[in-house]
C-alpha cells in the first residue's frame, strides 16, 4: 500500500460531483417515500375502517384496500433502499472529506508534532460527515416531506386543523431540535473540561501506577479521580434530564395536537370519516418528526467536528510553496546555509538564531549540543518542513524558497525524528523510501542498518505496526536508518541514529555509519562523540546559536561544551 | 442482559434503584399507550363525547411525565454504573501490580476507564428499557386485542413471533459473514489514521502526495466492503418493517370487511387499528437499539475481564510480619519470577545478598531481568519460587505499604502527575514547601524549577508545561530526596535517554542521595557504575557475574 510506484492521479471531476448529488437526492427520496408510505398506510386504513362502518358498497372500499396493501408492502422496501443509499452517500462523503483533509495536510502540513490522540480525534472527526447525512440531514428531509404531506392532506379536510398540525409539527420538528442543539452546545462546553480532568486523573493512575505504589500515594490519587468522576457524573445527570425533558415535550406536543385537532373537527362539525383520517394522520405524522430532537443534539457534535476540520484545513502550511517553483538544481549539490533564524512561535526565543553552514559535495558535518539547542530544527529547515524567518538556504545558488519543497526533499532527506512504522509488511515499510529498489538493494540497506538479524527472524512479509508485530525502539530506529540508506539522497540527514540502542549496538552502528557515509554529503545529529574524529566539521549548537565549530581535535583542545561532553563521555564509557 | 452487569446492578444500591425507576417508568409509559388508544378510538367512533379529550390529554401528559422520569433515571443509572465500574477498575490497578501493565495495555486501560465506559450509555439508557418494554407491552396489547377482537388478536399473535424468528434467522445466516467483514472494515478504516500519523515519514521520502491516490482506493474498497455488509445487515430490519406493516394491512382489511357486514363495532375497529402497531413497535425499537448497545456490552466485557484477572502481589492477609528498624539486609534465596503468558522465567533461581549500606549496580542487556529484580523488592511482583528476605523477614508476609514507605524508587520513565511541581515532588509525603525546595535543590532541579513561569506552583503533567527528559528525571530524584527516612534506594536506569551533561548532574545527585543508604541501581550506561561498590551482571534472568569494584582514585581517573 505504501510502496507501489506512482500512478496517474485521477482528480475528481464535475460529473462525479453531480453524480454524488444524484445519489443524495435518491436517498432522500427513498427516505421520504418510506415515511409517506407509513402516512398513507394509516390514512387509508383509517378511511377504510370509518368508511366501512357506514356500510357502503364494497366497490367503494376497493381503492382503499389496494392502497392499504400497497403502502404496507412498499414502506419496508423504501426504508431498506433509503438506508442503503444513505449509507452509500455518507461513505462517499466521508471518503471525500478525508481526501480533502489529507490533501491539505500532505504537502507540508500544519501539523508539526501533534500528539497521536489529537490525530485520532481528527480522523474521528471525519466520521462526523457520515452522521451529518445519515442521522441529521436525511431524517430532517424525510420529516419535512412527511409533515408537508400531512399538513396538505389536513388542509383539504379542515384548514383550521391544518394550522394546528402545522404548529404542532413546527414545535416538535423545529423548535425542539433547535433547543436540543443549543443545549448540546452549551453542555459540551461544560462537559469537555470535566472529561479532560477525569481523563488526566485516570491517565495518572494508570501510567503512574509504579510511582504511586512506590510512594504510597495510590489512595489519594484514587480519591482525586473519584472526585473528578463525581463532578462529571453530576453534569451528565443534568444533561440527561434536559434531554429527557425535550423528548417528553415531544410526546406532549404530539398528543395535545391530536386532541386539539379532534376537538376542532368536532366543533366544525366535520364528519366521522374525515375526522378519523385527520386524527390518525396527525398522530402518525409526528413519528418521523419526533426523532429530530435527538438529531438536533447530534448536529451540535457534528458541526463542532466539521468546524475543527475546517480550522485544520485553513491553518497555513508550515512552509510556503512558491507559486511557480524554479527548476531544481543540477549536478553535485552544494548547500549554503547563511544566518538562518527559525522561530516556532512569536513569543518564544528563536529555535535557531543565526546559524551558517556550508555543505560541499562529500562533506560530513556533525551537529552536537544539549537537547533543545536547535539540532533537529536545523534538519527540519534543511528538509523544508519548517520555514525560516530570516537568513537563507541555497542549493547550488538557488534559494530553497524558490524551489518546490518536494524537490528539496528529493535531494535532502534521511533519518528524521520520530520515524513511523506503517501497518504494512516489513518490505513495504522499507520500500516507501525506494519504490524501485530491488531485493539486493533492500538487503544491503538492511545489513548496513544492522537490521538483518531482525529480518532473518521475522521474514520480509511480516506485518508491522499496530495490530502487527511490535517493533522495539531500537528496531524502529534501525528500520528508519535502513530507509534512509535505501533512499541514498544527495544530502543524507541522520537525526540521532543511535538513539534507543544499547551501548554495544550503538557503538557498532555509529562506526558503520561513519564508514558508509565516507564521501557522501552528510549531516549527523548526535550526542555520542566517539568516532567524530573523522568528520569534516563539528558544529556545537547551544540555544539556537553556534557555540563552537571545528574539527574534533581543535574542539577538545579548548575548554567548552564539547570538551566537557567528551570528558564526561570518556568517564561514563570507561574510556580512560 | 449482560450477566456481570446485572449482578453489579443488583449489588449496587444506587444503580439498582435508578435502574428500577427507569424500567418501571418506561413500561408504564408503554402501557399508557393502551389507554390513549382506548380514549382516542372512543372519541373518533363517537362512543365517547369530546369531553373524553380531557382524560386523553391527561394520559398524554402522564406519558410525557413518565418519559421524563425514564430519561432522568436512565441518566442516573448510567452515571452510577460508570462511576462504580470506573472506581473498581482504577482501584484494581493497585492490585494488579504496576509491573504487569505493558505500555499498550495501559493505553487501553486509560481509554477503557475514561471514555470507553461511555459506550455503556446507549446500553443502559436505551437498550435496557427497550427490552423491558418489549417484554411487557406486546403482551398487554395482545391481551387487550383478545378481549376486543379475536380475529385480529390471532393475526397479531401469529405474526409477532415472526419478528424475532426472522431476525434470528437472518442474523444467524449472516453472522459469520458480517463478523469477518467488520474485522476487514476496521482494518481498512484504520488505514487513514495510519497514513496521517506517518505523514512526516512519507513526506521525508516524497511519498506524501502519492498516498492521496491510495487513500482514495482504500476508501473505495472500504465503502464497497461496507455496503456488502450493510446489504445483509439491513435485511433483518427490512423483515421487521415488512412484518409490522403487512400485519397492519392484514388486520385493517378484514376489519374493514367485517365492518361492512355489520359484524364489528367501529370503536373496536379503531381500537384494533391503533393498537395493532403498538404490539410490533417495542420489538422494532429494541432491534434498532441493539447495535449501539452491543458496543456497551463489549466495553462491559473488557471492564469485567480486567476486574476478574488474577491478583499479583497479593499478600497473605494472615501473619503480617514487621521488618525490624534500621537499614535492612536484603537477601534473595533461589528466587524465580515468571510472568503469566511467558515461557521463560524473568528471573531464574537468583540468590543474592546485599548488605546494609551497600551500593550495588545491576548491569546487563535490556530484558535480562534487572527491572524485575527491582519490582520484586518493591513488591510489584512476587516470586514463583524462592523467597525474598528483608532484615531477616520474608517479604511475602510484610504489608507492602509499610515496606515501601522505607524505600525510595526512581523508575526508568518517571510519571509526572497532573498537578504542580511541588505536589509532584512531595508525592505521598506531607513535606513542607521548604523541604520540597531542599529536595529539588539536592536533585539539581532547583535551578530549572525556579526558571519555570510559576516556579514550584507551575502545573505540569500531560497538559502542563513541557519538561525535558533530564528535567523529569531530576524531579523524580527530588521525590526520592523528599523521603529522608528511606533506607533503601532503588533506581531504574535514571540516566537512560539523557545527554552527557544531564547525566553528570544526575550521577552527582545520586551520589549524595545514596549516602548512608542501601542503593540498588540498574545501570544501562556505565556512568552510574562509577557509584557502585559492586557490579552484578544479569543475563537471561540469571546472575552471571558479581564483583566488587576496585575504585580508581579520582586523581588518576582522567588518564
Amino acid at each position: 500500500m505504501y510502496s507501489t510506484p506512482t500512478g496517474p492521479d485521477a482528480a475528481p471531476t464535475a460529473p462525479a460531483a453531480s453524480k454524488g448529488r444524484g445519489r443524495l437526492v435518491a436517498a432522500a427520496a427513498a427516505g421520504a417515500a418510506a415515511e409517506l408510505a407509513a402516512l398513507g398506510l394509516i390514512a387509508s386504513a383509517a378511511w377504510l375502517i370509518t368508511r366501512a362502518a357506514q356500510q357502503p358498497e364494497l366497490a367503494a372500499l376497493s381503492v382503499a384496500i389496494v392502497a392499504v396493501r400497497a403502502f404496507a408492502t412498499t414502506r419496508g422496501l423504501f426504508r431498506y433502499g433509503e438506508r442503503l443509499a444513505g449509507h452509500d452517500v455518507a461513505l462517499r462523503a466521508q471518503a471525500a472529506t478525508r481526501e480533502r483533509l489529507y490533501e491539505s495536510l500532505a504537502p507540508s502540513g500544519p501539523l508539526g508534532h501533534r500528539g497521536a490522540d489529537l490525530l485520532s480525534r481528527m480522523v474521528d472527526d471525519t466520521d462526523a460527515v457520515q452522521d451529518l447525512l445519515v442521522r441529521c440531514l436525511l431524517p430532517a428531509i424525510a420529516g419535512a416531506v412527511t409533515a408537508a404531506a400531512a399538513v396538505t392532506l389536513a388542509a383539504f379536510l379542515l384548514p383550521a386543523a391544518a394550522l394546528l398540525l402545522l404548529a404542532g409539527l413546527a414545535v416538535a420538528g423545529v423548535a425542539l431540535p433547535a433547543g436540543t442543539n443549543a443545549a448540546a452546545r452549551r453542555w459540551s462546553a461544560r462537559l469537555a473540561p470535566a472529561r479532560a480532568e477525569l481523563a488526566a486523573r485516570v491517565a495518572d493512575l494508570v501510567h503512574g501506577a509504579a510511582d504511586l505504589a512506590a510512594y504510597g500515594a495510590g489512595e489519594r490519587a484514587l480519591a482525586a479521580s473519584a472526585r473528578a468522576d463525581e463532578r462529571l457524573a453530576a453534569l451528565e445527570r443534568r444533561r440527561s434530564l434536559a434531554n429527557a425533558a425535550a423528548l417528553a415535550a415531544g410526546t406532549l406536543v404530539q398528543g395535545l395536537t391530536v386532541a386539539a385537532i379532534v376537538l376542532t373537527a368536532s366543533r366544525a362539525g366535520l364528519g366521522q370519516v374525515p375526522t378519523a383520517v385527520l386524527a390518525l394522520t396527525a398522530l402518525v405524522s409526528f413519528e418521523p418528526v419526533l426523532p429530530l430532537a435527538a438529531a438536533g443534539e447530534r448536529l451540535a457534535e457534528v458541526t463542532a467536528a466539521l468546524r475543527r476540520l475546517r480550522e485544520i484545513r485553513a491553518t497555513p502550511p508550515a512552509v510556503t510553496e512558491p507559486a511557480t517553483p524554479a527548476a531544481p538544481p543540477e549536478g553535485p549539490l552544494t548547500v549554503q546555509v547563511e544566518d538562518l533564524v527559525v522561530r516556532h512561535t512569536a513569543d518564544r526565543a528563536p529555535a535557531l538564531d543565526g546559524v551558517s553552514l556550508t555543505l560541499t559535495p562529500g562533506r560530513r558535518v556533525a551537529v552536537v549540543g544539549p537537547s533543545g539547542a536547535g539540532k533537529s530544527t536545523l534538519l527540519a529547515a534543511l528538509m523544508r518542513v519548517t520555514d525560516f524567518s530570516s537568513g537563507s538556504i541555497a542549493l547550488n545558488g538557488v534559494d530553497v524558497r524558490d524551489l518546490s519543497p518536494d524537490d528539496v526533499r528529493a535531494r535532502i532527506t534521511g533519518l528524521t525524528q520520530d520515524p513511523y512504522v506503517f501497518r504494512a509488511s516489513l518490505r513495504d515499510n522499507l520500500r516507501l523510501a525506494g519504490p524501485e529498489a530491488g531485493e539486493e538493494e533492500l538487503a544491503a540497506a538492511v545489513r548496513r542498518a544492522r537490521l538483518d538479524a531482525f529480518v532473518e527472524r521475522t521474514g520480509w512479509d511480516v506485518t508491522l505496526g499496530e495490530d502487527g508485530r511490535t517493533v522495539s525502539g531500537g528496531q524502529l530506529q534501525r528500520l528508519a536508518l535502513a530507509r534512509a540508506l535505501l533512499r541514498d539522497p544527495e544530502v543524507l540527514l541522520l537525526d540521532e541514529p543511535a538513539e534507543s540502542l544499547d551501548e554495544t549496538t550503538a557503538d557498532a552502528l555509529m562506526a558503520d555509519l561513519l564508514d558508509v557515509t565516507h564521501g557522501r554529503t552528510t549531516v549527523l545529529v548526535t550526542h555520542r562523540l566517539r568516532g567524530l574524529e573523522d568528520v569534516d566539521e563539528i558544529v556545537v549548537l547551544a540555544e539556537g546559536r553556534v557555540a563552537q565549530r571545528g574539527r574534533h581535535e581543535e574542539l577538545v583542545s579548548v575548554p567548552g561544551y564539547y570538551r566537557d561532553l567528551w570528558e564526561s563521555e570518556a568517564l561514563t564509557s570507561g574510556r580512560h | 442482559m449482560h450477566r456481570d452487569l446485572l449482578r453489579l446492578a443488583r449489588t449496587e444500591q444506587a444503580v439498582r434503584v435508578h435502574l428500577f425507576a427507569c424500567v418501571a417508568a418506561a413500561v408504564l409509559a408503554g402501557l399508557l399507550v393502551l389507554a390513549q388508544a382506548e380514549l382516542l378510538s372512543g372519541v373518533l367512533s363517537g362512543a365517547l363525547t369530546t369531553a373524553a379529550l380531557i382524560p386523553l390529554a391527561l394520559v398524554v401528559a402522564a406519558r410525557a411525565l413518565f418519559g421524563l422520569v425514564q430519561g432522568a433515571a436512565a441518566g442516573r443509572t448510567a452515571t452510577a454504573l460508570k462511576s462504580v465500574l470506573r472506581h473498581r477498575l482504577l482501584a484494581r490497578l493497585g492490585g494488579l501490580g504496576p509491573a504487569r501493565l505493558t505500555a499498550r495495555r495501559s493505553g487501553e486501560l486509560v481509554t477503557l476507564a475514561g471514555r470507553g465506559l461511555d459506550a455503556l450509555d446507549p446500553y443502559v439508557t436505551g437498550y435496557l428499557p427497550a427490552v423491558a418494554v418489549a417484554g411487557v407491552v406486546p403482551v398487554a396489547v395482545l391481551v387487550r386485542l383478545f378481549a376486543a377482537d379475536l380475529g385480529t388478536a390471532v393475526i397479531v399473535l401469529l405474526t409477532l413471533p415472526l419478528i424475532p424468528v426472522f431476525g434470528a434467522l437472518v442474523g444467524w445466516r449472516t453472522k459469520e459473514v458480517t463478523d469477518r467483514q467488520w474485522r476487514a472494515l476496521s482494518q481498512l478504516g484504520g488505514h487513514f489514521l495510519d497514513v496521517v500519523r506517518g505523514l512526516p515519514t512519507l513526506r521525508a521520502f516524497g511519498r506524501a502526495r502519492y498516498q492521496a491516490t491510495v487513500i482514495r482506493q482504500v476508501a473505495d474498497a472500504h465503502r464497497s466492503a461496507t455496503m456488502r455488509t450493510l446489504r445483509v445487515a439491513f435485511l433483518s430490519s427490512l423483515v421487521l418493517e415488512l412484518v409490522a406493516s403487512l400485519s397492519l394491512a392484514l388486520v385493517a382489511v378484514p376489519v374493514g370487511l367485517r365492518l361492512l357486514s355489520g359484524s364489528l363495532d367501529l370503536r373496536v375497529a379503531l381500537l384494533v387499528l391503533l393498537l395493532a402497531p403498538e404490539a410490533y413497535l417495542p420489538l422494532r425499537a429494541m432491534g434498532t437499539k441493539f447495535h449501539a448497545a452491543m458496543e456497551g456490552v463489549a466495553a462491559a466485557d473488557d471492564a469485567f475481564a480486567v476486574l476478574s484477572g488474577t491478583e499479583a502481589g497479593a499478600v497473605t492477609a494472615a501473619a503480617r510480619s514487621v521488618v525490624p528498624p534500621g537499614v535492612p539486609e536484603i537477601r534473595l534465596e533461589g528466587v524465580t519470577v515468571r510472568y503469566p503468558g511467558r515461557e521463560d522465567a524473568a528471573l531464574a533461581d537468583v540468590s543474592l545478598v546485599i548488605a546494609p549500606g551497600e551500593r550495588v549496580a545491576l548491569a546487563g542487556e535490556s530484558g535480562a531481568g534487572k527491572s524485575t529484580l527491582l519490582h520484586l523488592l518493591l513488591g510489584f511482583v512476587t516470586p514463583s519460587e524462592g523467597r525474598v528476605l528483608v532484615g531477616g523477614v520474608d517479604l511475602a508476609g510484610v504489608d507492602p505499604d509499610l515496606w515501601r514507605a522505607r524505600l525510595a524508587f526512581v523508575p526508568q520513565r518517571p510519571h509526572l502527575f497532573a498537578g504542580t511541581v511541588a505536589a509532584n515532588i512531595a508525592l505521598g509525603s506531607a513535606a513542607s514547601p521548604e523541604e520540597v525546595r531542599a529536595a529539588a535543590v539536592a536533585a539539581r532541579a532547583g535551578e530549572f524549577v525556579d526558571a519555570l513561569p510559576e516556579g514550584y506552583a507551575t502545573v505540569i503533567g500531560e497538559r502542563g508545561a513541557d519538561l525535558s527528559a533530564g528535567q523529569r528525571q531530576r524531579l523524580a530524584l527530588a521525590r526520592a530526596f523528599c523521603r529522608p527516612e528511606a533506607e533503601v534506594l532503588l533506581l531504574d536506569e535514571p540516566t537512560a535517554r539523557l545527554d552527557g551533561r544531564s547525566e553528570a548532574a544526575i550521577v552527582e545527585a545520586t551520589r549524595t542521595l545514596a549516602e548512608g543508604r542501601t542503593a540498588i541501581i540498574v545501570a544501562h550506561r556505565p556512568a552510574m557504575l562509577d557509584l557502585a561498590d559492586r557490579v552484578v551482571r544479569v543475563e537471561g534472568g540469571r546472575i552471571v557475574s558479581d564483583r566488587a569494584v576496585t575504585r580508581v582514585p579520582a586523581a588518576l581517573a582522567g588518564e
